[in-house]
């Protein structure tokens, strides 16, 4: 197959602090389902260095917890080549400078990779120490199934 | 006079979450209360029982942005408990391993967080359009930051190679002469940042601060130094608790520390400048001096430049490092357990922080007490406020409480450290 287009995705949150950490977990179901091509990472805390992560990479898939929304679990695609990632879907975060920041600011900065996916997926417990809300855990099969599906387009343009 | 009250919900621009409250009297603000309403944390409780060699890793928890200082502070405490001085070659990895974390923190606070207060922007996003370049330049010289942690520390967040007695591994000089380079493109950043900074319209605001910060024989201080003021103490951090203390207050689950004897004082980048000017290099002193600083700062609104003049020193201090690099014998000294009480005081970017431990025989900690720079400047925060609201009282009140955050944000204040939303409610009676 002629190489594809160079692909990451990025799993965010924290696994200690409940279904803050339904991005690392898909990270970790994908690792082994998906074609070694593609670079697969966890992020914690400083999601500046987002931008040095995907510096370089022609496609992005961001996989983050939501704050609490109306349905625990229930899993948002957004594409940010048609829309803006809205700032209070990713408040979650108590960093100073957070997701929806530094995607807005690599975006004036023209710093944003050609095609940037972000899954967000809505909690609803976010205590220190929390296990992942059942809704949330059940939503990870689900993510996963969903950037599978969407690699081979993402990667080789394949419809 | 009909009492008003005016609510912020968050405070943005900072690490962590609090509220502050303003109460007026007579057109003067008669009380300033920083609200911090975090959950207290409990770190030092649950390191009672563990190993004194766990320390490091499990202080560096308490913050995602100044994981080193915690490291550093520990394992001098832990080290003097254990009557061992780790000196040579690993004694200046660790000043290189702080050189980073600076760089990093201060980047990010001054450009990311702070800056666009004073070219007045909502946040570092819109001031992007028009200062492309300086954002470019902050997220370049932060990148430098975090190469040093990457490859000193083993990541970038919550380093993992920082052992009491030394690290883990020693890069080689192969790897260091690569970090150069890019510490090299860094620090010609920072001096651009500092050219940058200088040119912000700043308040004419100064305050009487009793500064305090370590001072060191030669150098400019990271790790190692005694305890001194720009009031006369001058003190060795085991005797920090016979000058300190900590203080319950109703209205902040965090601490407020005071000086016994006089209350407030005001540690960090600006106290740590003035009281050890003559310890940087000419160069340095010569950028700050065409920065329009003096050799003492007392405009808390000058802060930003003194950090990013920090930046330059830790860029130039870095290289020196690195050029002067003698690989280690071994990477950490041998280390035996004893009973014995250990102090710290080591220079974190929001200023000093002292560590105390005692451990028992068999090297099992029995107490722990850490004191973070946050906790130390929270009176001087709201006295800064009292200050600057009384003479901002006349403006509309969203002025009012936009002039409040700035002051907060002079302090690069971590109230994660210290205890998360700063929520502000102004009593007017």
């Amino acid at each position: 197959m002629r190489p594809g287009r160079k692909v990451l995705i990025v799993g965010i949150g924290n696994p200690d602090r409940g279904d803050d950490g339904i991005g690392p977990l898909v990270v970790r179901q994908l690792a082994g389902r998906v074609p070694p091509s593609i670079r697969l990472i966890a992020r914690t805390g400083d999601a500046l260095a987002l931008i040095e992560d995907w510096a370089g990479r022609d496609a992005v898939v961001l996989v983050d917890a939501a704050a609490p929304g109306t349905t625990p679990g229930r899993v948002h695609r957004i594409d940010l080549l048609e829309e803006e990632l809205p700032t209070d879907l990713s408040r979650a975060s108590t960093h100073a400078f957070g997701v929806a920041d530094t995607v807005g600011l690599a975006r004036t900065l023209d710093l944003l990779p050609a095609s940037v996916i972000v899954y967000a997926v809505e909690g609803v417990n976010f205590e220190p120490g929390a296990a992942l809300s059942p809704e949330v855990a059940a939503a990870a099969e689900e993510v996963v199934s969903r950037i599978a599906a969407e690699l081979c387009h993402l990667e080789h343009d394949c419809a | 006079m009909a009492s008003k009250t005016i609510r912020v919900d968050y405070i943005a621009r900072v690490e962590g979450e609090g509220a502050l409250d303003l109460h007026v009297r007579d057109g003067r603000v008669t009380r300033a209360h920083l609200k911090i309403f975090e959950p207290p944390r409990l770190f030092e409780a649950l390191l009672r029982g563990r190993d004194f060699a766990e320390a490091p890793d499990i202080t560096a928890r308490i913050c995602g942005i100044c994981p080193v200082a915690y490291q550093m502070s520990s394992v001098h405490a832990m080290e003097n408990a254990l009557g061992v001085e780790v000196g040579g070659p690993l004694r200046a990895l660790r000043r290189l391993l702080y050189c980073g974390e600076w760089i990093e923190s201060h980047t990010l606070h001054a450009v990311m967080l702070h800056a666009p207060d004073f070219l007045g922007y909502p946040d570092a996003i819109q001031m992007a359009r028009e200062h492309g370049d300086a954002v470019r330049r902050a997220l370049a010289l932060k990148k430098a930051g975090n190469e040093v942690l990457r490859l000193l520390g083993g990541r970038e967040i919550h380093p993992v190679n920082v052992r009491v007695g030394g690290f883990y591994r020693v890069p080689s000089r192969r790897e260091f002469a690569r970090l150069a380079e890019e510490l090299k493109r860094g620090r010609d950043l920072a001096v651009a940042t500092v050219q940058w900074v200088a040119k912000f319209p700043f308040p004419d605001f100064e305050r009487d601060y009793e500064f305090v910060a370590l001072r060191h024989p030669d150098e400019y201080p990271f790790n190692e130094g005694r305890v001194v003021s720009s009031r006369g103490l001058d003190i060795a951090a085991k005797d920090y608790d016979s000058e300190f203390e900590e203080r319950h207050v109703a209205h902040s689950t965090a601490l407020q520390s005071v000086l016994k004897r006089r209350g407030s004082y005001l540690v960090g980048p600006m106290a740590r400048y003035s009281l050890n000017f003559d310890r940087l290099p000419a160069d340095v002193q010569a950028l700050a001096r065409e920065a329009g600083l003096g050799a003492t700062c007392r405009n808390p609104f000058r802060s930003i430049v003194v950090r990013t003049i920090e930046v330059v020193y830790a860029c130039e201090e870095a290289l020196r490092i690195i050029a002067s690099f003698e690989p280690p014998e071994a990477a950490a000294v041998a280390l035996e357990p004893r009973a014995g009480v250990g102090h710290g005081c080591t220079e974190a970017p929001r200023g000093m922080l002292y560590h105390r431990y005692e451990i028992a025989a068999d090297g099992s900690i029995r107490n722990a007490r850490i004191v973070p720079p946050t906790s130390q400047n929270q009176l001087s925060i709201e006295e800064d406020l009292c200050e600057a609201a009384t003479l901002a009282l006349d403006l509309p009140d969203d002025a009012l409480r936009d002039r409040c955050e700035e002051v907060i944000r002079n302090y690069d204040p971590c109230i994660s450290c210290a205890a998360h939303f700063l929520k502000l409610a102004v009593h007017r009676t």
